[in-house]
């Protein structure tokens, strides 16, 4: 009875492997797409988190002569001190053109003000909807805080009153984030990418199985057949698995290769993603593959034609989305019960495993067959579709 | 043999095929002739079992269409409309994919595909793959497609389609060749021509029914009208042998 399943499994497989845009899509972009990005998204948060503290800061001073000391502790705190323009209008246009990112302006009357005690006023000019301005000014904006309060610190000690008198409270921030939790965070995006992976993997399988075939004139005489038409269905989406799993594959192996030339550890992480996570999230993420093909087999076997199928096709690749969005969003704790939602159960396990949190044993029999039961209905459903006359179109 | 008796069925609101009934026996060529739209190619698609007629029955060999479908498929080998392949695969891949599901013997296969490939003479692009072939190429992979499980019935929607004279003669050399072994061939065409040069027997349809089912000789008798296009014009105006 099987036998027919494998003839048009065996045939799906070296007809697919033989299509360049099958392979190009499985094998190659579907993969590479999640490291590519993810590589690309963390070199630019290290660049942006990790160059500036130590670099010195370029900070225009307007008005830099009336105040000898506090340009002298700006230096003293890795600020170097540059040409600013002529007047404060200038500076203002010159921060709205971009030219500066942050000018600092000292009034004529500072040192008139400070030997007063009255507040005198530095001006920090900057726009704040500029991320590369805003990190600047802020170190500016620390500098002079850091100015200020040493001044009256001194003013307090001169007037015999300790310092201390400003400080009612001691404020520490503790992190308990683990380096592996703070990878979790970011690498939870990848549950995704391997998802997305997966399931490019089979699209054009998927959808060469009912779209591809009547357009092409090839489903009228295969039907014609003296074989049972579940059959040839499920022979069609068992190839799409094949290929979808082989996607997942390459996909979970290139970042594992990935991983290896990103230097999460300045960032503070260590991600739990060595060879046996990469073969548990393979086998997580397995059942999957046969609730995506059968998916896409039902989604495709709706539509006129090949460019059609391909359009609502797509639309399955942002579905699995969705639920992760909203837990990422509401950051849920994994339970038994989210554990029977495909794609989000394979998030929340994934998630776990590169948090190097113990396996839910149950957690995990719940996922895997919770996806398998609703890949199998998804399937008995395609082959109920394809005894349909309406196939033909 | 082919038997239809009575067959009907519509879609939606369309009566397609509207009481039709006829036989094909063995060892004769039988042409179903009628203008686009008639109902032939309905009627061909219930007979390979993609279609479920709303009444009547056809019977393959005794099979029934309907409850004995996969027994029905097993006796023919068809050539729907626009049949197409698979462009990935050789021409010899495409013949053994079809020999496989046809559940030929995996030792005989070889033996049999390379058995149809001289039939249809294809050796030339048989291992090939199948994209970019021309037309005539293309029917006549189908057709060996179509014939290597060695069937005892034949059915062929309008197969002349879009070939050129020399494969239209080749298709008629086959035609007979099929006929000379015994079987049973039923075809469809729109055109008189090719239908007068091959068949044994015409069945004409228009309207969903049969109008006239008769041998070439007969039906220009029957029409009064010694050349067969003329018969076919004025048998389309006769609805089941009488004048409307």
């Amino acid at each position: 009875m099987f036998e027919t399943l494998r003839i048009v499994f065996r045939k799906e497989v070296l007809d697919n492997f033989r299509d360049r845009r099958t392979l190009l899509s499985a094998l190659l972009l579907g993969p590479l797409f999640g490291p590519v990005i993810f590589a690309f998204a963390i070199n630019l948060s290290l660049k942006q988190s990790l160059s500036d503290a130590s670099e010195a800061l370029d900070l225009p001073v307007l008005g830099s002569e009336h105040a000898p000391n506090l340009v002298g502790y700006l230096r003293s705190h890795n600020i170097n001190i540059t040409q600013a323009p002529a007047s404060y209008e200038d500076a203002r246009d010159a921060v709205e053109a971009g030219v500066h990112d942050v000018v600092v302006v000292i009034e004529d009357a500072f040192g008139s003000d400070l030997l007063e005690g009255t507040p005198a006023t530095v001006a920090v000019i900057t726009d704040q909807a500029n991320r590369q301005a805003d990190r600047e000014s802020r170190r500016a904006m620390q500098a002079l805080n850091a100015y200020s309060q040493e001044l009256a610190s001194i003013r307090l000690s001169a007037r015999g009153v300790s310092p201390m008198v400003m400080r009612p409270l001691n404020i520490d921030l503790i992190d308990v984030s683990t380096p592996s939790g703070r990878s979790a965070m970011l690498l939870g995006m990848l549950s995704y990418f391997f998802i997305f992976a997966l399931l490019t993997g089979g699209m054009n399988l998927a959808i060469d199985a009912t779209a591809g075939e009547r357009e092409r004139g090839s489903l009228e005489p295969l039907l014609c057949l003296p074989v049972r038409r579940d059959q040839l269905i499920y022979g069609k989406i068992a190839a799409t698995c094949l290929f979808m799993a082989m996607s997942l594959f390459i996909s979970l192996l290139s970042f594992y290769v990935t991983l290896k030339f990103i230097p999460l550890e300045k960032l503070g992480m260590t991600p739990n993603f060595g060879p046996a996570v990469v073969g548990t999230a393979f086998l997580l993420l397995l059942p999957f593959t046969l609730l995506g093909a059968s998916l896409m087999t039902l989604v495709a076997s709706f539509t006129k034609s090949y460019k059609e199928a391909q359009t609502w096709v797509s639309i399955v690749l942002i579905a699995p989305t969705l639920p992760i969005l909203i837990v990422s969003l509401l950051m849920v704790r994994p339970s038994t019960i989210l554990m029977l939602v495909p794609s989000l159960s394979q998030h929340l396990l994934l998630v776990g495993l590169i948090r190097n949190e113990p396996l839910d044993l149950l957690h995990v029999a719940v996922s895997v067959v919770g996806t398998l039961v609703a890949g199998a209905v998804l399937a008995w459903v395609c082959a109920r579709l394809y005894r349909r006359e309406g196939l033909l179109g | 043999m082919i038997r239809v008796s009575g067959l009907e069925k519509s879609f939606g609101d369309l009566k397609a095929v509207d009481g039709i009934s006829f036989e094909a026996p063995d060892g004769r060529i039988t042409g179903l002739l009628g203008p686009n739209g008639a109902g032939k190619s309905t009627t061909l698609r219930v007979l390979y079992t993609v279609l479920k007629p709303d009444k009547g029955s056809a019977h393959i060999d005794g099979a029934d269409v309907v409850t004995e479908s996969l027994e029905a498929r097993r006796r023919i080998g068809t050539l729907p409309h626009g049949s197409g392949l698979y462009p990935h695969l050789t021409a010899r891949e495409n013949i053994a994919y079809y020999g496989r599901l046809y559940g030929i013997d995996p030792g005989e296969l070889p033996e049999k595909v390379d058995r149809v490939i001289r039939q249809l003479d294809i050796a030339e692009f048989a291992d090939r793959r199948t994209k970019g072939f021309s037309q005539g190429q293309r029917t006549k992979v189908a057709l060996a497609r179509a014939l290597v499980h060695e069937p005892r019935n034949v059915i062929l929607d309008e197969p002349s389609n879009g070939l050129d004279v020399m494969a239209t003669r080749s298709l008629r050399d086959l035609i007979r060749q099929l006929k000379a072994q015994g079987k049973c061939v039923l075809f469809s065409s729109h055109v008189m021509q090719e239908v007068a040069a091959l068949c044994d027997e015409i069945v004409i349809i228009a309207g969903g029914k049969v109008s006239l089912h008769d041998s070439p000789e007969g039906i220009r008798n029957a029409t009064g009208c010694d050349d067969l296009e003329d018969a076919f014009v004025r048998a389309i105006d006769f609805v089941g042998g009488e004048r409307r």
